[in-house]
């Protein structure tokens, strides 16, 4: 017999360290919280403000949005700039691939400029991965957004979110509503409230837009607000991502809200301090009520501010591994090769 | 020439035929076999097959060879040297060419490129209607005459479903036998992988099963009402073995194929993205994998083929979705389905029946079988040899396997081709 052999964790060094940051699937609960912590160590706790410091200088980081984005590109953006590293911003889908140039030539051109870090959003599931195997051991991948597949950083941005205003995961019941089909935000968001621990997931939304084998991923679903929403400790509403449905999964959006839409009455139904949260952009009115957005249990915006400093946490450690790595084979090649 | 093939352990499944004798080829045909040379036989050469295995040269329902056109990687020249490689001495060909096979020119090209490689017989498959589009009916009637033994879509759907049953009606009335493959594109969904555990974790657009059986319900129905000679090729989940289960046990003139790597793999080989393990249909559930090998060994499942699709490096090397779906399998097709033997679920007998005697009787040709008379393609294998499928080594110009690496016991030592040697272990 010889099936095949399960591939060695793409995302971790030789000494199980971060290498690349993929996704959450196949770390283990220390990385995360050494995510978390990092980042605690980026925010100035008088002031909230983030300082910039030199951990990444000389360091060339390119960021290929092979789709669009605003928040991720620019949150991305600041954290490098703050680490003190060169950035490139290309935007991939107006330039090489649509002359026709193969994803891999792309790659490949582009690290022989001398980057030690791809930034990478790509409407394909499992796009971080591809790159990742393909780039110069020297080089490492984060991954921005993939596809329906993972957007690992959103996730612990959130996760610093919900730790630093409940203190802890653990114990905490959250339910995320809305498109979970469409969302690589939700999947990774469900990974890591497991892997940390978190008393109760729940997804709440119509059949049409929950994935076939929801119990695969240790989440218990509801198709009512009232219901989901009872007795939990955070709200994660998410977007309707219209341009990935195919097919009629939903009569309109005036329906979605009036069954699905996070108004003042259904919070209500959540703990009285429940924390809402949103990845963004928010579609006022269809996924969520302006009077929630903008009241005093949202946590919208404090969650773009602490995504600078989970980037950057993640950023850091994984060059900071890599030294680390280069140093120990540099006083021991025998025993780290 | 005339050739004696010693002491092997000749197994042919049509003629309930398992022991230890001697084969005598003339002229390209199978004169006898036993321990007594036939009167007048001079033999020009003697092979000495003691401890091996002879077998009749498998008989592929599905292979793509890359001629005419450039949908996929290699030339008949080049894919049946790779399928004699692999014990295969006949392959039947889907239309999806380019041309796509909807005349008779595009079908006689194909046989004569492949009487110029002399390597295997090469059957096309004629399309169903032109340019695989689904509207109008080929000229069915000159696609038999230009030597096609079956017509079919290849991937292609018939959406219309009064086109389809047109379709079965006018083949039924030419004695066609028709290839059906299921699926039907909007539950497809543009989907790329099961609609299951793994596609729901990695976030991959899924293909539900029904997707597969919504179609193939229509297609039965059809088929009972136009009396067509219906394969229905390619089937991947649980549920559809039960349908063609039941409508066999109604008396339906069907018969249906598996693609061997279906067998093998499951939803949980995609689990890190290998885009060689992309193939259409997808890899489904680990119980629809169990489903479709105990339909082989209580016979429900007629045939195993390789779906034989080579792809050039660039069509794998892309994110799973944008990857190309296909697997190159002819120098796999044999080696896993002894894969079963040894996993105890057929036996050896059940096995050659699979890949030799059964889709040469689904097809209607002389091929198959080690009969006096028939033209003498066979197999010899060393049953004690063990190999490592080395994707770099595979002569098919295509290398796109998720089987690099496996270790298989039992290595095609030579095979034979109208009574000549067009293949031998270590000589390529």
């Amino acid at each position: 017999m010889s099936p095949r052999l399960s591939s060695p964790n793409l995302q971790l060094n030789e000494q199980g360290k971060l290498k690349h940051f993929l996704s959450l699937e196949g770390l283990k609960p220390h990385h995360l919280t050494e995510i978390l912590d990092t980042a605690e160590s980026f925010i100035n706790p008088q002031t909230q403000e983030i300082k910039k410091v030199p951990l990444l200088r000389g360091k060339t980081i390119m960021n290929l949005f092979f789709e669009p984005s605003t928040r991720t590109l620019t949150t991305f953006e600041i954290a490098e700039k703050r680490l003190s590293a060169d950035v490139m911003n290309l935007n991939i889908s107006t330039s090489a691939t649509k002359k026709g140039e193969s994803l891999l030539d792309t790659l490949w051109n582009l690290q022989s400029m001398q980057a030690d870090m791809f930034v990478i959003r790509h409407a394909e599931s499992g796009a971080a991965h591809f790159f990742a195997r393909h780039v110069a051991p020297h080089v490492h991948v984060l991954n921005a957004g993939d596809g329906q597949h993972a957007h690992p950083t959103q996730a612990m941005l959130d996760m610093f979110t919900i730790r630093k205003l409940k203190g802890d995961i653990f114990d905490l019941k959250v339910a995320i509503v809305g498109d979970i089909l469409h969302s690589r935000v939700a999947r990774s968001q469900i990974q890591a409230l497991s892997m940390l621990e978190a008393r109760e997931i729940r997804v709440i939304g119509p059949k049409t837009l929950i994935p076939p084998f929801p119990e695969s991923l240790g989440v218990h679903v509801y198709h009512d607000m009232k219901s989901g929403l009872d007795d939990v400790d955070v709200v994660i509403m998410l977007r309707l991502q219209s341009e990935r449905m195919k097919g009629a999964l939903l009569p309109s959006e005036k329906e979605y809200f009036n069954l699905y839409g996070l108004t003042e009455q259904r919070l209500a139904y959540a703990k009285p301090d429940a924390l809402v949260m949103h990845p963004g952009p928010i579609n006022r009115g269809v996924e969520i009520d302006s009077a929630v957005a903008d009241g005093p249990q949202s946590v919208i915006l404090q969650q773009v501010t602490y995504g600078i400093a989970v980037r950057m946490a993640v950023m850091a450690i994984i060059m900071s591994n890599a030294a680390q790595l280069a140093q120990a084979e540099q006083e021991n090649p025998e025993e780290t090769r | 020439m005339n050739l004696i093939i010693q002491q092997a352990r000749i197994i042919d499944p049509s003629q309930q035929l398992d022991r230890q004798t001697n084969l005598y080829i003339s002229r390209g045909h199978v004169m006898a076999i036993g321990d007594q040379t036939p009167d007048g036989f001079v033999a020009d050469q003697v092979i000495d097959a003691k401890g091996k295995w002879l077998i009749p040269g498998l008989v592929d329902m599905r292979a793509r060879l890359g001629e005419p056109g450039k949908n996929f990687a290699g030339s008949i020249a080049s894919e049946t040297k790779a399928a004699v490689a692999g014990g295969i001495t006949s392959l039947c060909c889907p239309p999806d060419t380019d041309p796509v096979a909807d005349t008779q020119a595009v079908a006689e090209l194909i046989q004569r490129r492949a009487r110029q490689a002399a390597t295997a017989f090469v059957l096309p498959t004629g399309a169903l209607t032109k340019g695989l589009e689904g509207k109008l009916l080929s000229n069915m009637h000159s696609l038999k005459q230009g030597g096609c033994v079956a017509l079919s879509q290849a991937n292609q759907p018939v959406e219309n479903p009064l086109v389809m049953k047109n379709a079965l009606d006018y083949a039924a009335s030419q004695d066609l036998l028709v290839i059906l493959r299921c699926e039907d594109q909007e539950l497809k969904n543009q989907g790329v992988a099961h609609a299951g555990m793994v596609s729901t974790r990695l976030g991959l657009p899924s293909i539900p099963t029904s997707a597969e059986t919504i179609a193939l319900a229509r297609d039965l129905i059809l088929v009972e009402e136009s009396g067509v000679r219906a394969h229905f090729s390619q089937i991947s989940c649980a549920r559809s073995v039960e349908m063609i289960a039941q409508a066999k046990q109604r008396g339906l003139p069907i018969t249906c194929d598996v693609a061997i790597h279906q067998l093998h793999l499951t939803e949980m080989d995609v689990m890190d993205f290998d885009a060689y393990t992309h193939v259409s249909p997808p890899f489904r559930s680990q119980a629809d994998r169990d489903a479709l090998r105990m339909a082989i060994k209580t016979g429900i499942i007629d045939a195993i083929v390789s779906d034989h699709t080579p792809l050039g490096r660039d069509d794998k090397a892309l994110p799973f979705g944008e990857s190309t779906p296909g697997i190159s399998g002819l120098e796999t097709l044999l080696a896993l389905t002894l894969r079963l033997v040894e996993d105890q679920l057929i036996d050896l007998s059940q096995a050659i029946k699979l890949i030799c005697q059964q889709p040469a009787s689904i097809l209607g040709i002389h091929a198959g079988c080690l009969q006096v008379g028939y033209s003498a393609d066979c197999v010899l294998i060393d049953p004690e040899r063990y190999w490592t499928l080395d994707r770099t080594q595979m002569l098919s110009a295509g290398k796109n396997t998720p089987f690099n690496g496996w270790e298989f016991n039992g290595q095609v030592e030579m095979t034979l081709f109208q009574g000549r040697p067009v293949y031998k272990v270590n000589e390529v």
